[in-house]
């Protein structure tokens, strides 16, 4: 049965103001069910307030052998990090 | 009065435990690992709303009375509980059958037990409602699915639906405790709700394309004490560390 039961990626937001993230993965038949699913399998002890959930086909993901042309060039390009500031103590979630 | 109040209590509690305790035998024997969880985090469910009952239940009784005692240590004729939920789990539409004709029955249940002068019930049964309407929308969901699934899924779930039939009329019998609490305004007339219930349940068998079964012939004895072969076996498994190992804790 579960072979024909697609993949499905979980979205959770674990408190208001905060955004969604990846949690993990399930088989579900359809989005419907794979929302259930995920209520039960990540939010059963209280994680979230609110799931999203895509199928994993309908993710573009960027290809790990082109990770040189894509990621490396940034790598040497320490200025674009805004770690030359003093950030006041106030400013929280940086 | 206080005698009645006890098997009132205990009418509805071992719904819930005896229910949690199938769903329980599931536990990494579902279809699937995501209804693995999903039947395992009901039965939770349940056994917490179990819980909360027989802790009541053994604080009216006294005499150092526990919730274990109440819940792991009466003999099969003292438990009361509706012949429906003790059936076992024959196939996946077995279990989503059965477990769809007790939500329907238990959401109204609880919505009237809410208002229950015993403040006790009522808060448990407020706290419940949430939890079982999540059961009710999981359990009718995969009425639905299986009812306009396949060929096989159809006739598996039509098939449950109708072997299960023979238990629904028993969820609207009084007993003595029942009609005691009614008038003392803490038990819940579940005659009130039978045609909620029905129209309810025909609606989504309807939305299922599954025909309404047209029974005669009803069982009963669940709620006297008088249960199918079924619940002996199932007893034995729940009661088995207790007895075992008398007093036990984790």
């Amino acid at each position: 049965m579960k072979k024909n039961w697609p993949l499905w990626e979980v979205f959770v937001r674990s408190k208001n103001g905060l955004e969604h993230r990846h949690f993990g993965s399930l088989h579900a038949a359809d989005a419907e069910m794979a929302l259930e699913n995920a209520r039960d399998v990540y939010t059963r002890r209280n994680e979230g307030v609110s799931i999203w959930v895509v199928e994993s086909k309908d993710i573009t993901a960027s290809n790990p052998e082109n990770n040189g042309e894509f990621f490396e060039p940034a790598q040497d390009k320490v200025y674009r990090h805004p770690t030359f500031y003093d950030l006041p103590d106030e400013v929280k979630h940086m | 009065m206080k005698e009645y109040l006890y098997k009132y209590i205990l009418g509805i509690a071992d719904n819930s435990l005896i229910l949690g305790q199938r769903l329980g035998e599931l536990c990494g024997h579902g279809p699937s690992l995501e209804i693995d969880i999903a039947c395992t985090n009901i039965s939770l469910d349940l056994f917490g709303q179990s819980r909360s009952y027989y802790q009541y239940a053994a604080k009216l009784k006294g005499n150092e009375t526990t919730e274990d005692d109440v819940a792991l240590l009466r003999t099969e004729r003292e438990y009361v509980n509706l012949l429906l939920v003790e059936q076992p789990n024959r196939n996946f539409a077995h279990t989503m059958a059965r477990q769809f004709l007790f939500d329907v029955y238990h959401i109204l249940l609880l919505q009237e037990l809410e208002k229950s002068h015993d403040l006790t019930l009522a808060a448990i049964a407020k706290k419940s409602i949430k939890e079982v309407s999540y059961h009710l929308r999981f359990s009718s969901d995969w009425v639905k699915r299986l009812g306009n699934g396949t060929d096989v899924s159809h006739d598996k779930m039509q098939n449950a639906i109708d072997a299960l039939w023979t238990y629904t009329d028993e969820l609207f019998h009084q007993t003595d405790a029942d009609k005691a609490m009614i008038a003392e305004g803490v038990g819940v007339d579940v005659t009130k709700f039978k045609d909620s219930y029905e129209q309810k349940v025909a609606e989504i068998l309807t939305e299922a394309t599954l025909k309404v079964p047209e029974n005669k012939w009803f069982q009963k004895g669940g709620k006297q004490g008088i249960h199918t072969e079924h619940l002996g076996y199932l007893l034995s498994d729940l009661q088995y560390m207790q007895r075992t190992y008398p007093n036990m804790e984790w």
